[in-house]
């Protein structure tokens, strides 16, 4: 474990972790604040789940909550005193500045939106954005920066750090990998193809691979037609629009992605937020919205749908799939499921959420995803009946003015497919997807022993590990850097500001040894 | 009790609206291989006048196997965004070559052409602000401000006077509001080679006026990279102008680098703003490595060979001459652009009656071996619809012949269909 005293901006944390450990190990289960314990539903809505559901959530103790607002505070009243020391130029500007010709235009950045960047977010860059010069599989080879005025600039030394166990790559399913007999199919597309299309899909760019591949992703998720698109952001951003516009509503969960929530803004239906995972209020909001009508027009809504992702890559909670389509089906509503981080990843065969709950992919009326995480490559696609893929060929904004998907990469998601479906007559797929699940039940279990505070599912590959304090982040990423490791941490923006973790993506291609060191160190 | 009554007879429209079978997005062309200089389509060979390959890098040896170098290095995706582990050596060596190249201080590449215009300017301007916007914007620029929530000001294409006329407006506002002035940002956004007219914006003026008004400029450059200018560097060069003086420029590597992706260029203090804020760059995976060291090669081959550029010039001209004067069609875009449009002189009187006499030309000129493609567009959500028209590229690869074959085909093509 790291320090039990990490010194960051001249304040002592001291590690809260050891504590929660302790009490742990004697065996009592009461913690100094609120504990929300495990939430198991099997027993409530036994006849809907196969499976049992069990998701943790637990809270963190008081202390640690006040400790985190004032390492936050600590932070933004020295922020306030350097930007003033700044300004009456006792300290020096390391940033960019505006041209001497354009002083006198309107500013271009409000000097507040800057301020986070500048002083918080800036102490601890380092660990982001860290370069590789390897391919992204279990291990990989990292180059060395270093920092001579404390993270205002970089420097590579031109070594690199050989070997680092990537925590942090949404390398599912281990394809990303270079080994030659794999990539065969690949390297022969390439030369074939070359490396761009030129094109868009309605005029010059559908090429015969682009039609192999929709048929094989059809085939593979069990639904009529499919179709790709170049980017996983995107496919959201650009079919969301034209599936709703105005006078529909949109019910999104709390925490979807951002591109989710860029396509249903783009697209100009009314929004309304549920809870994260909250089936109660998503009835609620279903109920009111088709008793009331639109809010001033109190005429009725022209279509209803609901944006859900599969895994939510931030707390690593899976959605609760059958509670959704029966409400669905109650209230004639539309579904969308975007399953970026859960194809491939969860279910028996890697099929996703679907197949994951036992339901019947016809239950969900649009299934998104994207090639990134899973299958190695990169892309997104939407699947469903053939009409709705009909309208989208027509009227998606990605068809008609983006450029398709490079032909080397539509085999590479071919590749992965047909060995995830057995059909290259090796049983590598299923095997690959069994060892994902093996090695991310024994990691969450490990993680669990020592006491850490773990979100999300059991079965989810995403391991969000809760670290509270500003000052932690900063510490906790650079020491497991030190010893070989590297992980992602996530601070302010992306999660709620108390919240701040370390998130760990489990692989198939990591190996226990892998496993044993990381949770050790 | 009524409420459970108001919930049962609630019927809402069909998910999608029926598509009739006949319409012309979805019997598209199947490009069987390489979309290249000889094209497969739907089974006929044909020389390729509608992909947007202007260098004719697409089957070069030597971008090739700089991506095959790279699979064998790297494999194919990043598995993860910018932010997280998805940041490799190509892509760092790639920045850096293309702002040594457009002569700028730093570039941010973006895994998606479309992705780059339509982050890069919502990252920038928020609500409240004003942007004037040409008329004729490509689509991705119209998303990204419809994205960005701002006030947009529309001006006639290429119409300096209108421009000014809504400039002055604005000033007028902001003198009766001073303090809300100083808080509103302003830009200006144009292209430099218009996707949908071929012609260029009157760079020189638009800069008098940047300074007259205290506007900011953000220049997309998808057609004019690696065509307009002694070196290929754009419409800045073509005019002459120094690049500090242009905020920012975003181009699309998918037309003449050949390559998937786009960038964005300029000086640091613009471009660094986007790393944490341009949303197609934090939220989403980067770049496959295969494609950004095709683009270093075929960077390469541009600085090694700027004849190219004139040559393609060349042909420009050729094919612009050899067109004018068909019966029924005329000619629309600069003489050295390579990318221009064929629109009917008089109109049939419906869109839809245009685009079907437009595809009979197209599948006229397919039958006797020349590739073409009719311009498409989203009917219902482009601000201002350009008329229906066949789209005609021009690469380094045809050669003369060629280039005089497809020009008397369409005429004969007019001829027969027209008349």
């Amino acid at each position: 474990m790291a320090n039990p005293s990490a010194v960051c901006n001249g304040h002592l944390h001291h590690h809260h972790n050891q504590k929660q450990n302790n009490l742990l190990k004697s065996g009592i289960s009461k913690k100094n604040g609120i504990t929300k314990g495990m939430k198991k539903n099997g027993v409530s809505n036994g006849t809907l789940y196969k499976k049992t559901f069990i998701e943790h959530f637990e809270q963190a103790p008081m202390y640690v909550a006040v400790f985190t607002f004032v390492g936050f505070a600590v932070g933004t009243i020295f922020g306030y005193l350097r930007d003033f020391m700044r300004a009456w130029g006792l300290e020096k500007r390391n940033i960019a500045a505006e041209r001497e010709q354009q002083k006198d235009f309107v500013p271009l950045y409000q000097d507040f939106e800057n301020f986070y960047t500048r002083n918080l977010y800036l102490r601890i860059r380092d660990n982001w954005n860290r370069p590789i010069c390897s391919v992204p599989g279990p291990q990989f080879d990292l180059m060395e920066r270093v920092t001579d005025d404390y993270n205002w600039t970089f420097r590579f030394t031109g070594r690199t750090i050989k070997n680092v166990i990537n925590m942090g790559s949404y390398n599912y399913l281990g394809f990303a990998e270079t080994d030659v007999n794999a990539l065969k199919t690949v390297t022969i597309e390439l030369e074939k193809y070359g490396t761009g299309v030129c094109s868009t899909r309605q005029e010059m760019g559908t090429l015969d691979k682009h039609v192999e591949l929709e048929k094989l992703v059809a085939k593979f998720l069990g639904v009529e037609d499919a179709m790709v698109f170049g980017m996983g952001f995107a496919t959201n951003s650009m079919n969301i629009p034209a599936l709703v516009g105005k006078g529909c509503l949109i019910l999104s969960d709390e925490l979807n992605h951002t591109s989710l929530v860029l396509g249903a803004r783009l697209s100009g239906a009314t929004i309304r937020i549920f809870k994260h995972n909250n089936m109660q209020s998503l009835e609620k909001l279903l109920r009111d919205a088709i008793i009331y009508g639109q809010p001033r027009t109190r005429r009725a809504w022209r279509k209803i749908i609901i944006l859900v992702e599969g895994i939510y890559s931030m707390e690593g909670s899976i959605v609760r799939l059958p509670e959704i389509v029966s409400l669905k089906k109650k209230y004639k509503a539309y579904l969308y499921l975007d399953e970026a981080h859960s194809i491939g990843a969860v279910g028996a065969t890697g099929r996703g959420v679907v197949e994951y709950f036992g339901m019947s992919p016809n239950d969900v009326d649009v299934l998104m995803g994207t090639f990134t995480k899973s299958f190695g490559a990169a892309g997104g696609y939407i699947a469903g009946r053939k009409d709705l893929v009909d309208f989208l060929r027509t009227h998606s904004h990605s068809a008609v003015y983006a450029t398709s998907m490079c032909p080397a990469v539509a085999e590479q998601i071919i590749r992965a497919m047909k060995c995830l479906m057995g059909l290259d007559g090796t049983a590598q797929g299923l095997q690959r997807v069994r060892q994902l699940e093996k090695n991310t039940r024994y990691f969450r279990r490990k993680l669990h022993e020592m006491g850490f505070i773990i979100y999300g599912n059991d079965d989810s590959p995403v391991v969000p590990l809760l670290l509270y304090m500003p000052g932690k982040i900063g510490a906790f990423a650079r020491r497991m850097l030190e010893k070989n490791i590297g992980v992602v941490v996530v601070g302010f923006p992306a999660t709620p500001i108390t919240e701040s973790r370390a998130r760990f993506c489990v692989s198939a291609a990591h190996t226990r040894e892998m496993l044993d060191t990381v949770s050790t160190a | 009790q009524e409420k459970e009554e108001l919930i049962e007879e609630w019927q809402p429209e069909p998910l999608v609206p029926p598509v009739p079978k006949d319409h012309p997005a979805l019997n598209y062309n199947i490009v069987s291989g390489p979309p290249t200089h000889k094209i497969t389509v739907n089974g006929k060979e044909c020389i390729n006048f509608a992909s947007f390959n202007f260098l004719g890098l697409l089957n070069n040896e030597k971008v090739k196997s700089a991506a095959q170098a790279s699979l064998k290095k790297y494999g194919v995706g990043t598995c993860g965004p910018r932010g997280f582990y998805g940041t490799f050596d190509v892509h760092l060596e790639l920045e850096e070559r293309l702002a040594k190249f457009m002569r700028t201080e730093e570039a941010i590449i973006y895994s998606y052409g479309f992705a780059t215009i339509a982050s890069a300017i919502p990252a920038y301007s928020k609500r409240g602000d004003i942007v004037f916007v040409d008329e004729a914007a490509c689509f991705a620029i119209q998303k990204g401000l419809q994205a960005s929530r701002s006030n947009i000001k529309l001006f006639k294409h290429n119409d300096m006077a209108d421009l000014e006329r809504l400039l002055k407006e604005q000033e007028t506002e902001d003198q009766k509001n001073p303090r809300k002035a100083r808080v509103t940002r302003r830009f200006i956004v144009v292209e430099g080679l218009y996707m949908n007219t071929g012609d260029i914006c009157p760079l020189p003026e638009l800069i008098k006026l940047k300074y007259k008004y205290k506007v900011r400029i953000f220049l997309e450059e998808s057609l004019s990279f690696g065509v307009l200018g002694e070196h290929g560097r754009g419409i800045t060069e073509h005019f002459g102008i120094n690049i500090d003086d242009i905020d920012l420029i975003s181009a699309n590597m998918e037309n003449s680098l050949a390559s998937i992706g786009g960038f964005c260029c300029g000086r640091s203090f613009i471009i660094d703003h986007q790393r944490l804020s341009g949303q197609g760059y934090c939220f989403s995976a980067s770049l496959p490595p295969l494609l950004a060291a095709a683009a270093i090669e075929a960077l390469n081959i541009m600085e090694d060979n700027p004849d190219i550029f004139q040559t393609l010039r060349a042909k420009c001209e050729r094919i612009h001459k050899a067109l004018q004067g068909i019966s029924g069609l005329k000619v629309v875009g600069e003489s050295f652009s390579p990318a221009l449009h064929l629109q009917l002189e008089e109109s049939c009187g419906s869109r839809e009656n245009d685009v079907k006499l437009l595809k009979r030309v197209v599948d006229y000129c397919m039958n006797s071996g020349i590739a073409l493609t009719q311009a498409r567009y989203l009917e219902k959500e482009e601000k201002c619809l350009p008329p229906p028209s066949i789209r005609v590229v021009i690469t380094v690869e045809q050669t003369e012949q060629e280039l005089d074959k497809a020009a008397s085909l369409l005429k004969e093509a007019a001829q027969s269909v027209l008349n």
